[in-house]
């Protein structure tokens, strides 16, 4: 006979038997029950978060960096609520996060109980799935589904609400081994006769661009893409979620594209005749306006998702598959075809995107008096080997880390990119420097961000995470401040950040080392010094030039070869 | 165009919540949802009708797919289907005049008289949405005390069955 545990006993021993190795959390009524079996056992680490947003923002990166699910226990109301955005950025980017939200005894749902909510109508919207465990008999198999549905196919949160009185009732407890949910069954294998047409007209390919997203990342296909590349040799761009799934430093790699893309990479989309479009989504920061969106390419697109094909752009080869095994094929098709990969000296579509490079739209002031963003994060690849993990909050900083920091490696570049939450960064570098302990993780933020998750650095002390926080800080919300003076006649509106704090201080009050550097002179040593603290969370505030903008940008409403350049760049001119 | 979608759904708390949901959210129009349980209790099934270009009904029938509560689905414009509503209407019915021609025309569309008092009739029809409408506008709508309608339920015509 299988033993009769309680529904507490229950969550803790399904967690563990699902291997589950961190749980952010933070206590309140409704799961106390759990919160009293936690404590009696020390497989589980659970980690104590300052806020809920927090808790969902560390397991998001974790799981980023690892690819493992990451796990939440809030409890009811305010604890699901302040949940929320952390759920919502996972869901927007395809994070595979399994959240738990207590919940008032059964008998109370629907009675404006003390710290009830409707968790599972207000977080609907944005999971992948959510359940409500009504009884406790469902418990084990519910947490099973859960984390099958989170993990597979395209990945995305799921919550569970789990009602008070469910987590003292007790049951039969066996983990089931298998999951099988009859309305749910993800199509992993390309359809053959899709990936032959495909291959057929990329070797027919004269001006071909490989676009890659996130789902490269997130189903590790990136061997698989490399080795695609190769085969080819042709130009490869990456989305914003897509960095490092293919080396940054290697000469086919052009660079991001999109709205702060490069040049070469932007009119590379413009101009090419075939696109293969893999694990990504055709966002509107990717394609600018769809009517001018690569007039002149057939496109491919290989997606796990049905839903992602032919949402925004027509496609003429879909392919619903996971990219792994899409890839692997077609990496077979082409090796028996007999491809060789073409010759970027002399290959006429490699000369102009050659021509395109040397515009080098990613040139700064290297001599300014004032210490450049940019250079702040040339200077944190060089101290870091380029090896680090680097987390960044939204906004500007974002956009020069995900431009300067070149990513040989996926699941190094941990970002809020569909949703945009500011306030994700230290939390989710906690998740990261608890998974890989030894490894360097970076922060890269602004002062406007930083301070919207900052009571986190009170986690990051009581866990040990040397975190090193790289805040750019120009006094401005950076990005709100860039569109207000291109498209809002300079009037800033709200966007200075006045009263801000003494950033060292808040760090040394939080136990921490903190550092300011004024002079460009002192970066890469503030940098060095830094990360020779390996035990210690050191705040670097780099005091940064105000008046700095990201570059290339292509504003909305306009097409990928309508970029606005940066002031010294004679094609502005040109393009004007 | 107006496209009818069958779908088979898990019985569940909250199921119907996630189909509704998603047309507000993707701001897709929900122009009637008929809703019932089927043979199999566990297994609930909507006919929606729904309204959009060639583009908007492919990503609603791929994101209504992409819900986990969604067993199966079937557009049903991509056959040959049989579609009807059910309409209950009650209406003023005085003097043996009136009550003798609401009679008669309830019996020329199919209709049956189904509560009877001295001054009211209700009759139930049943039809697509286009007969129902006409049977209003031929009674007259002033006499028209109360209208209540199903919505639209749809089936392939022929051997072919949409099940769990």
């Amino acid at each position: 006979m299988s033993e009769q545990l309680r529904g507490a006993e229950i969550f803790v021993r399904a967690l563990i038997d699902e291997g589950v190795e961190f749980l952010f959390g933070y206590p309140g009524g409704a799961v106390l029950h759990i919160y009293d079996e936690l404590y009696k056992q020390d497989t589980i680490k659970h980690i104590l978060v300052r806020h809920e947003q927090g808790a969902t923002h560390a397991a998001d990166g974790y799981a980023r960096a690892t690819g493992k699910p990451g796990v939440v226990l809030v409890t009811s109301g305010p604890g699901a609520t302040n949940a929320v955005t952390g759920i919502a950025t996972a869901y927007m980017d395809s994070i595979p996060l399994v959240v738990f939200t207590g919940q008032v005894p059964t008998h109370l749902i629907g009675n404006d109980a003390f710290q009830e909510v409707d968790s599972i109508g207000i977080t609907r919207p944005c999971v992948k799935h959510n359940f409500l465990v009504e009884r406790v008999e469902d418990l084990a198999a519910t947490i099973k589904k859960a984390f099958y549905v989170a993990t597979s196919g395209r990945p995305g949160p799921v919550v569970i609400d789990v009602p008070k009185d469910v987590t003292a009732n007790v049951c039969a407890y066996e983990y089931p081994k298998t999951v099988e949910i009859r309305s749910y069954k993800p199509n992993t294998k390309g359809h053959p006769g899709q990936i032959k047409k495909a291959a057929q007209l990329i070797m027919a390919a004269e001006r071909p661009m490989i676009y890659t997203g996130g789902g490269v990342i997130l189903d590790n296909a990136s061997s698989e893409l490399t080795q695609f590349a190769r085969l080819l040799g042709f130009p490869v761009t990456n989305t914003l979620m897509g960095l490092g799934a293919y080396p940054g430093s290697d000469p086919q790699f052009i660079g991001m594209l999109g709205m702060h893309g490069t040049y070469e990479s932007n009119m590379a989309m413009h101009q090419c005749d075939v696109l293969i479009a893999i694990g990504a989504r055709f966002d509107d920061r990717v394609t600018g306006d769809l009517a001018k969106f690569c007039p002149t390419a057939r496109i491919i697109h290989i997606d796990i998702d049905p839903a992602s094909i032919s949402k925004n752009v027509r496609v003429e080869v879909p392919i619903v598959g996971s990219v792994t095994n899409v890839l692997s094929e077609l990496n077979r098709l082409l090796q028996e075809a007999g491809v060789t990969p073409v010759d970027r000296e002399s290959n006429p579509w490699w000369r102009q995107i050659r021509e395109w490079q040397k515009l080098d739209c990613l040139r700064y002031d290297k001599g300014s008096k004032l210490i450049k963003p940019q250079a702040v994060i040339e200077a944190l690849h060089r101290v870091t080997g380029g090896d680090a993990y680097v987390t960044s909050d939204v906004g500007q900083h974002q956009m020069w880390a995900a431009q300067f920091y070149k990513f040989d490696q996926p699941r190094r570049w941990i970002n809020s990119g569909g949703l945009g939450t500011m306030g994700f960064g230290l939390p989710s570098a906690m998740g990261v420097q608890l998974a890989f302990p030894d490894k360097q993780v970076a922060c890269v933020t602004g002062e406007a961000s930083f301070v919207m998750c900052v009571q986190e650095l009170s986690t990051c002390l009581q866990y040990d995470l040397p975190i090193k926080v790289v805040s750019l800080n120009n006094r401005y919300m950076g990005m709100v401040r860039q569109w207000q003076e291109f498209f809002y006649d300079r009037r800033y509106s709200h966007s200075y950040m006045d009263a801000l704090p003494d950033f060292v201080k808040l760090a040394e009050a939080f136990g921490h080392v903190g550092m300011r550097i004024e002079d460009p002179a002192d970066v890469e040593g503030a940098l060095k010094e830094a990360f020779s603290h390996k035990k210690r969370l050191v705040l670097m505030d780099f005091i940064t030039d105000q008046s700095e903008n990201v570059y290339p940008m292509i504003a909305a409403g306009k097409g990928h070869h309508e970029m606005h350049l940066a002031p010294s760049s004679t094609t502005e001119r040109e393009l004007a | 165009m107006r496209h009818t979608i069958s779908i088979l759904l898990e019985n569940t708390a909250g199921s119907l919540s996630r189909v509704a949901g998603l047309f507000s959210a993707r701001a897709y129009n929900i122009e009637s949802l008929s809703v019932a349980p089927t043979e199999d209790p566990t297994v609930s099934r909507l006919t929606l009708v729904t309204r959009g270009s060639p583009e908007m009904i492919e990503q609603i029938v791929k994101q209504l797919n992409k819900l986990v509560d969604v067993i199966r689905l079937i557009d049903l414009n991509e056959g040959q289907s049989i579609e009807r509503e059910l309409m209950l209407v009650k209406v003023r019915a005085i003097g043996a005049e009136q009550r003798a021609e609401l009679a008669r025309l309830s019996d020329i569309y199919g209709g049956r008289i189904v509560d009877v008092t001295e001054s009211s009739y209700i009759i139930e029809l049943t039809g697509d949405g286009e007969k129902l409408d006409a049977f209003i506008e031929t009674i007259s709508a002033k006499r028209v005390l109360e209208v209540v309608r199903s919505g639209a339920l749809g089936i392939l015509r022929g051997t072919k069955a949409l099940r769990a």
